[in-house]
């Protein structure tokens, strides 16, 4: 009876827009990352968003200050990202698992408060952000920016509608280049010091070699997130690229089950629908008054958010640590 | 030197209309931007509540007049797309904050269909004396500033440290039991021991209205422990039961965060508060430092406390069964000592010192949902450089954490100090990675 007052239409259109959008190829694209950090190699990155945010800063400085091609701002994004991952890894790889995870969430919330800092404003134009960088991108884009581009109730402006695409092809070529190098001997190393750093240091390989090939190109994965993310939203702000972001990512990859090359996409877009449904759901409960506003008021329907994430992480970590497409066999739960 | 920090910033992120376009796009187009600024005296950010904003259409007909809410945010619904301007009346700034782009003033917006546009304008404090040399004077009050940080510092670290040394286990929720603390001792200050529960509200303090912060403290420590207590009993122990590996209870301990942070979100909302007691005091000068007398009681707290938990640990048998199961846990265990009794007690031991650092910190800083997690980068800090899982290291790397910060707002902006550290902590671990206090075996 209550219920009717909602429109539920417009919910599953917000569902299925977010499902395939901007967003979900953003966090897919970030962890592909991950799951070559933590999948593959037993990597514990608390810090992914540190990546993502070099790689967006790396971008957007090379265009802002250098005036570079849009190619050569790719690279730079990628360049960024992988001294990033050299600064991070050089100390801590060959220490326990647990100091990776304290360097690199600590580690990505010094590059959010240097990139919001007075003192590097000339550079990075503090809290505001970039704003302008996103001209030579836009101008390979094929779409009419005032038309609606997609299917039924699917549509996005042609902007974004790039964006979109782009994101979703770099997507693709990231898990076909994970899919390639996890089949390769190179891969088979990195399984291998997952599972056995000792065994495999026994049989002669560099195992903190290995382990920094792959923190480096997981986080030039999460770099190509950034980059994707800020041509889609025309806009690098470092308070985006806030801590708890890095745990949407890991629950995206735990979704869709770790070290599994699809995971991530999977992943994404069921956690993009499971959220926009809820907040979606709960801003219309809210509006409609069927849930006072002295229990929540709208502006608190958008932290239901972190509780499902925070709740989803632990419980799907100690009963169902596959998720839900993944094998036992695979996790890399005990790499201390 | 404080001042140094001339300007600073900020601005507006309608953080949500970025993360989640789609819950944003509801229906009819609209324009909103969330104003806020940096307090210089604290640094912190604030939301500039109840400025002036005017919308007009391109025809410049007023739309809508409104001033922003707790939260520094405004969000006007419009007619329909087309290009509007925003104008925000500078007069109605917090004192002594200005816009940092007064030619962007009205600020005009292009709105497209079913678009909620943001816009953006950036404040930045008013010119403050910055420079000047340094003297002898600041560095001794920068550097007591150090001490009492520091000493806050290592009240949590101890409780996260043995956690580490007993269990293995990061904790990555320690800086919500510093929250969870500071909150709980803010409920009582401002509410009474039970007038939140509305039945008791007309009773007089410290039943109805108010408690006594110091009241408040006792009652948070209270809080603290039990939480401590009962993230072991009802999360941890079975986590261990079960044979959960510790890299999964460390991301159950990041969920538990995440909800929990969240939690205080809701339940306290954005803005950062004070207590109510000992908020605003005039220093004493000691001779070449200046101390408010909260900090004096404050820091001598703690120092009695960590004096406390140091006899403690070395001189009690309970002391002495945590060192030991921190240092060995199997030998430990197999000399007879009962493992699981000395984790729960250490989870409740963290949990009090957590929460009562919380206070501290509250009462010198200020009260706010997310300190936290700002606070748990600076223990790990502290943690690391002290010796990851040894109790007196974590003393001593937390005070010289805590100096360091502070006396390196000498020579770096003060909104950069705890980069400082953080940087340090990385440093240390490329260095001498068990720490100063540490053991080399434990890190390998």
């Amino acid at each position: 009876m209550l219920l009717a007052a909602i429109d539920w239409g417009f919910i599953f259109d917000q569902t299925l827009t977010q499902m395939v959008g901007l967003n979900a190829a953003v966090y897919a694209i970030a962890a592909i990352g991950l799951n070559v950090h933590f999948g593959y190699a037993g990597l514990l990155n608390f810090g992914q968003v540190g990546f993502v945010a070099v790689g967006a800063y790396g971008m957007g400085l090379s265009v802002t200050l250098w005036d570079l091609h849009p190619v050569l701002a790719v690279l730079g994004g990628v360049v960024f990202a992988a001294i990033f991952a050299l600064l991070l890894g050089i100390p801590t790889l060959r220490l326990r698992a647990d100091y990776l995870a304290i360097v690199t969430i600590a580690a990505a919330e010094i590059i959010r408060l240097m990139a919001r800092s007075t003192a590097l404003r000339t550079v990075t134009r503090g809290a505001e952000g970039l704003n302008e960088f996103v001209g030579p991108f836009r101008e390979y884009n094929p779409f009419d920016a005032s038309q609606s581009y997609g299917i039924g109730p699917v549509g996005y402006r042609g902007t974004e509608f790039f964006a979109i695409l782009i994101g979703w092809l770099v997507a693709l070529l990231a898990v076909l280049l994970v899919w390639t190098l996890m089949r390769s001997p190179w891969g088979r190393v990195v399984k291998a010091i997952r599972e056995n750093e000792d065994a495999a240091l026994a049989l002669g390989k560099n195992a903190y070699w290995y382990k920094l090939q792959a923190l480096i190109l997981g986080g030039i994965i999460g770099g190509f997130a950034g980059m994707v993310e800020a041509v889609g939203k025309a806009t690098v702000q470092p308070d985006f690229y806030v801590a708890p972001l890095t745990f949407f990512f890991w629950l995206v990859l735990i979704i869709g089950g770790v070290g599994k090359v699809w995971a991530p996409i999977i992943g994404s877009m069921i956690y993009w629908a499971l959220i926009t449904f809820v907040q979606n759901l709960g801003r219309q409960l809210v509006d409609q008054g069927i849930v006072p506003t002295s229990v929540m008021d709208p502006s608190q329907v958008d932290q239901i958010r972190f509780w499902i994430v925070g709740i989803a992480l632990a419980l799907l970590m100690v009963y169902r640590p596959q998720g839900i497409f993944g094998s036992r066999e695979e996790m890399a739960l005990d790499a201390r | 030197m404080r001042q140094l920090a001339t300007a600073v910033a900020l601005v507006v992120m309608v953080a949500l209309a970025v993360l989640l376009p789609g819950a944003a796009m509801a229906e009819g187009e609209s324009v909103t931007s969330t104003i806020r600024y940096d307090d210089p005296a604290s640094g912190e950010e604030r939301p500039a509540v109840g400025v002036a904003v005017t919308v007009r259409d391109s025809a410049g007909a007023v739309i809508a007049e409104t001033t922003t809410d707790d939260e520094g945010r405004f969000l006007v619904e419009l007619p329909g797309a087309g290009q509007y301007t925003v104008e925000l009346d500078p007069a109605t700034l917090p004192e002594g904050v200005v816009l940092r782009n007064p030619d962007r003033n009205p600020a005009t917006v292009n709105v497209q269909d079913a678009q909620a546009a943001r816009t953006i304008f950036a404040t930045s404090a008013g010119e403050g004396g910055g420079g000047g040399g340094v003297s002898g004077r600041q560095i001794a009050q920068l550097t007591w500033e150090g001490l009492k940080l520091g000493l806050f510092i290592a009240m949590m670290a101890i409780g996260l440290s043995l956690i580490f040394g007993t269990t293995g286990l990061v904790n990555f929720s320690h800086g919500e039991m510093i929250g969870w603390g500071m909150l709980i001792a803010y409920l009582f200050n401002f509410h009474g021991l039970a007038g939140f529960l509305g039945f008791m509200r007309d009773l007089p303090a410290p039943l109805g209205a108010g408690a006594n912060l110091i009241v408040a403290a006792a009652i948070a420590i209270v809080f603290g422990a039990a939480l401590g207590w009962g993230l072991d009993r009802f999360v941890f122990q079975p986590l261990r039961r079960r044979g959960i590996s510790l890299i999964a209870q460390m991301v159950v301990t990041i969920g538990l965060s995440l909800v929990l942070r969240y939690l205080y979100l809701f339940a306290f909302g954005g803005s950062p508060r004070f207590f109510k007691d000992y908020t605003a005091q005039a220093a004493i000068s000691l001779g070449i430092v200046e101390i408010t007398p909260k900090d004096i009681v404050a820091s001598l707290l703690a120092v009695a406390v960590l004096l406390g938990v140091g006899l403690f640990l070395i001189y009690t048998r309970m002391g002495k069964a945590m060192r030991a199961v921190a240092d060995n846990r199997d030998l430990a265990e197999s000399s007879g000592i009962d493992v699981q009794r000395v984790i729960r007690f250490v989870w409740t031991i963290g949990g009090g010192l957590a929460a009562l650092g919380g206070v501290l910190l509250g009462l010198s800083e200020q009260v706010a949902w997310n300190i936290g997690f700002r606070t748990l980068l600076l223990v790990f800090a502290g943690v690391v450089l002290g010796g990851l899982g040894t109790a007196f290291g974590a003393l001593v790397g937390s005070v010289l954490v805590g100096i360091g910060i502070q006396v390196s707002t000498v020579i770096i902006p003060p909104e950069l100090k705890n980069v400082g550290a953080l940087i340090v902590l990385i440093l240390v671990l490329i260095a001498r990675p068990q720490g100063i206090l540490g053991r080399k075996e434990r890190v390998g």
